[in-house]
């Protein structure tokens, strides 16, 4: 396509991913440096039906004089993400001064909460992103492999997870592991411990997490590869057969180098989609025992009656960074690629 | 049979009344908490509204929806339903209208006990209390041949008794669910501590000390009598966990006794079932526990019409001596002509005890949101309870900085 031809063709879409996507972020990452003016506050007689006391109120009238005056807050800098909530700067020079040896430095560290919400958030990523890509994959293939006639049913069975509702989806297997529900229950008498809870355990909490992002993120690997399955050439296939290639040979030296770029796709969403995890903590009511960057961001926004802008702000840029770190290896891989092919 | 009388009763309901207020313009539209109380309060209001505009959001997502929708100028609801922590935000951002004015032209019914004040305005005219306390079982209770217990202590002592003789394995239950639910929880426990949130006249924390060691020493042998999935347990599970009849003893709020003592489920366990005043702890003499308010505010973004409307309308129900006679079991009314049924026990013990309210500080809220998500790994057995309570302080001053409180 002509650069020209391809500029006016894209024009649109560019339009609105700058006032969608461009706009909001920048907002956002001007947001993240500010906090709210210093409250001014007055002690006041406060009456309710329990009886009377003296206690503070914000004062409105000085309050909104200095807001009209800088209504985007004060200018904070850096200071929201370095604080104890994000990047804890301080805290973790505190720590590797105070403690003695590595693990309870790491300890200490692992206790704040930002770096408490990267792990979990790394963790599922690690374990989701090529579990899902494995199972995808094979399930891919094996489909591949049934009759024709029976094939539509099956793939409309397999994408069904990722049809359900996700926030459905966590509350069906949040009840199966109720310490009463059918998982839960079960494997009380099978470990004969009435006390065990899936819930209340850290681990058990997790692991549940990434079986659950693992169910409902397969179906979307398996579309992406079940349908790159279908441009693989039939002749070099027909052609290793031939020269007696077993079936798992067929696949790593023919199959997968020719669907290898929708692989270096589908890794790239997934990873991304894991990095964002969120709806699975609401839905497990797993808010005790994991945690996610992008559950932070929630936190502050909603789950108290003041709302943390710049927190959520700082950590949004934080997550942003984060998946591009994340993807650079890729990206770069890819862009290289894409020069030697040119 | 409950049907039919209940329609009876708005049918009755709407022949009359309408006499007293003659809005002939504006528009009201209101915001509440979705629980029986407030429908039926919200529901009286709406039978004088004459030929304003009347709407209402019943949402249990209120607080989300809040601050962003009375911002707006004009503001999407005219009126507001808050409790004591919930008008706290409105007030950081002046979102409301002080309502002397109103009260002195319309407030003929309301009672000055009902006007929540602050540095001598209205901002909230209150309808009914709240506050948590303890349910028991007394079928079990007698068996085991354990008096009602007074504190929490004695709490824990008949819960393990029970635990012991192998009738239940989990005999308490609290909403210990991680956030809100378990703040407010620290919040009673605290509070019956004798504790001081913030030191005086300031926004500093005062959590971590003996008396935030003992409150979270005493959470955690509750929670270890609770099922254990207690962390991920809110008030409607544990309304579930007692009508299945896993529990004996449970602190709950007093606005969910309606429900419990309803006709729907085990009629074995509705006639067991038994309300106590809120338990005292660690010696102390006020309970642990805290005071609620519910009362209404007006958005100061709106136009005098609308509040004029929405005043009249809202004052109806707040001084309406038949809603209250009516619907005396869904709610321990402040308005006048309120005879306490024994679903109001608990909130009656509570004001007796001297319980306090929940505290009204605008940096309130912040160290709520800290405590819900702090606590949670001592709970766990993970960290000391040093460790915790000075996890709670550092998230909280980080808050407040950011929010311009320190």
């Amino acid at each position: 396509m002509p650069n020209k031809t391809f500029f006016w063709f894209f024009l649109p879409t560019g339009l609105a991913m700058i006032l969608f996507i461009g706009l909001p972020i920048i907002s956002t990452g001007i947001q993240s440096f500010y906090a709210q003016h210093d409250q001014i506050v007055k002690e006041v007689k406060k009456c309710d039906p329990f009886g009377c006391t003296v206690s503070i109120v914000v004062d409105n009238e000085e309050t909104s004089k200095i807001r009209e005056a800088k209504p985007l807050g004060k200018f904070n800098g850096f200071g929201t993400y370095t604080d104890r909530n994000h990047l804890a700067v301080d805290e973790i020079k505190k720590f590797w001064n105070e403690t003695e040896s590595i693990n309870a430095f790491i300890d200490q560290v692992t206790n704040l909460p930002f770096y408490k919400a990267l792990i979990f958030t790394l963790t599922y990523c690690l374990f989701v992103t090529p579990n899902v890509l494995l199972l995808g994959f094979i399930i891919a293939l094996s489909l591949n492999a049934v009759a024709r006639k029976i094939r539509g049913p099956l793939i409309f069975g397999t994408i069904l997870p990722m049809i359900v509702t996700p926030l459905v989806g966590s509350l069906v297997l949040f009840w199966m592991i109720d310490s009463q529900g059918i998982i839960g229950a079960n494997i009380q008498n099978l470990m004969n411990d009435p006390y065990l809870s899936l819930k209340s355990s850290k681990t058990l909490t997790w692991i549940t997490i990434i079986i659950y992002g693992i169910w409902h993120h397969s179906p979307f690997a398996f579309v992406v590869f079940y349908a790159a399955l279908q441009t693989v050439p039939q002749e070099p296939v027909e052609a290793a057969i031939i020269d007696g290639a077993s079936r798992f040979q067929r696949i790593k030296h023919i199959v997968l180098p020719h669907i290898y770029p929708v692989v270096t796709f589908v890794a790239l969403i997934s990873l991304m989609d894991n990095f964002r995890v969120f709806e699975p903590i609401i839905g497990f009511s797993a808010e005790g025992s994991a945690q996610s960057l992008s559950w932070l961001i929630y936190d502050n926004l909603v789950n108290e009656e003041v709302i943390l802008f710049g927190s959520a702000a700082a950590t949004s840029i934080m997550t942003i960074v984060g998946i591009a770190i994340l993807l650079a290896p890729v990206l770069i891989r890819t862009w290289k690629e894409f020069r030697i092919a040119r | 049979m409950r049907k039919i009388l209940v329609t009876l009763l708005f049918l009755f309901f709407g022949t009359s009344a309408f006499a007293d207020c003659n809005i002939k313009s504006g528009s009201i539209n209101i915001l509440a908490n979705d629980f029986p109380a407030l429908r039926t309060f919200v529901e009286t209001s709406k039978q004088c509204k004459g030929s304003a505009d009347f709407k209402v959001t019943h949402s249990s997502e209120h607080n989300k929806i809040a601050v962003p929708a009375l911002t707006a100028n004009p503001s999407e609801f005219s009126a507001r339903i808050a409790a004591n922590s919930s008008i706290v935000p409105l007030m950081n951002q002046d979102l409301i209208r002080p309502l002397d004015d109103l009260v002195k032209k319309y407030g003929k019914g309301i009672q000055d006990s009902q006007l929540i004040t602050i540095d001598g305005k209205v901002m909230a005219v209150a309808f009914m209390a709240n506050t948590q306390h303890l349910y028991y079982r007394e079928d079990i209770l007698k068996d085991m041949g354990i008096a009602v217990p007074k504190t929490y202590e004695e709490v824990v002592a008949a819960s393990e008794k029970i635990r012991a003789s192998g009738k239940m394995q989990h005999p308490y239950a609290a909403a210990y669910k991680a956030g809100w639910n378990l703040a407010e929880e620290f919040v009673n426990m605290f509070i019956g501590h004798g504790g001081e949130f913030f030191k005086s006249g300031s926004a500093e924390p005062n959590i971590n000390n003996a008396k935030g060691v003992a409150t979270l020493n005493m959470l955690k042998k509750l929670s270890e009598l609770s099922n254990p999935d207690y962390l991920t347990h809110d008030s409607e599970a544990i309304k579930v966990e007692w009508e299945s009849g896993n529990v004996a003893l449970m602190t709950l709020w007093a606005s969910r006794s309606g429900t419990l003592l309803d006709d729907e489920g085990d009629p074995n366990i509705t006639e067991a079932t038994k309300l106590a005043g809120p338990a005292t702890v660690g010696g102390g003499n006020i309970p642990a526990a805290t005071l609620w308010w519910d009362g209404f505010t007006l958005a100061k973004n709106r136009s005098d019409a609308d509040a004029d409307a929405t005043f009249r309308a809202l004052a109806h129900a707040a001084s309406n001596k038949k809603m209250v006679a009516d619907a005396a079991d869904q709610a321990v009314w402040l308005v006048e002509g309120f005879v306490p049924g024994p679903k109001s026990i608990g909130v009656i013990e509570a004001v007796k005890m001297k319980a306090k309210p929940y505290p009204m500080l605008p940096q309130m809220g912040l160290m709520h949101g800290a405590l819900g998500s702090e606590i949670v790994e001592f709970l766990q057995g993970k960290e000391s309870a040093e460790q915790a309570l000075k996890d709670v302080e550092a998230a909280y001053i980080s808050k407040a900085k950011e929010q311009g409180f320190l």
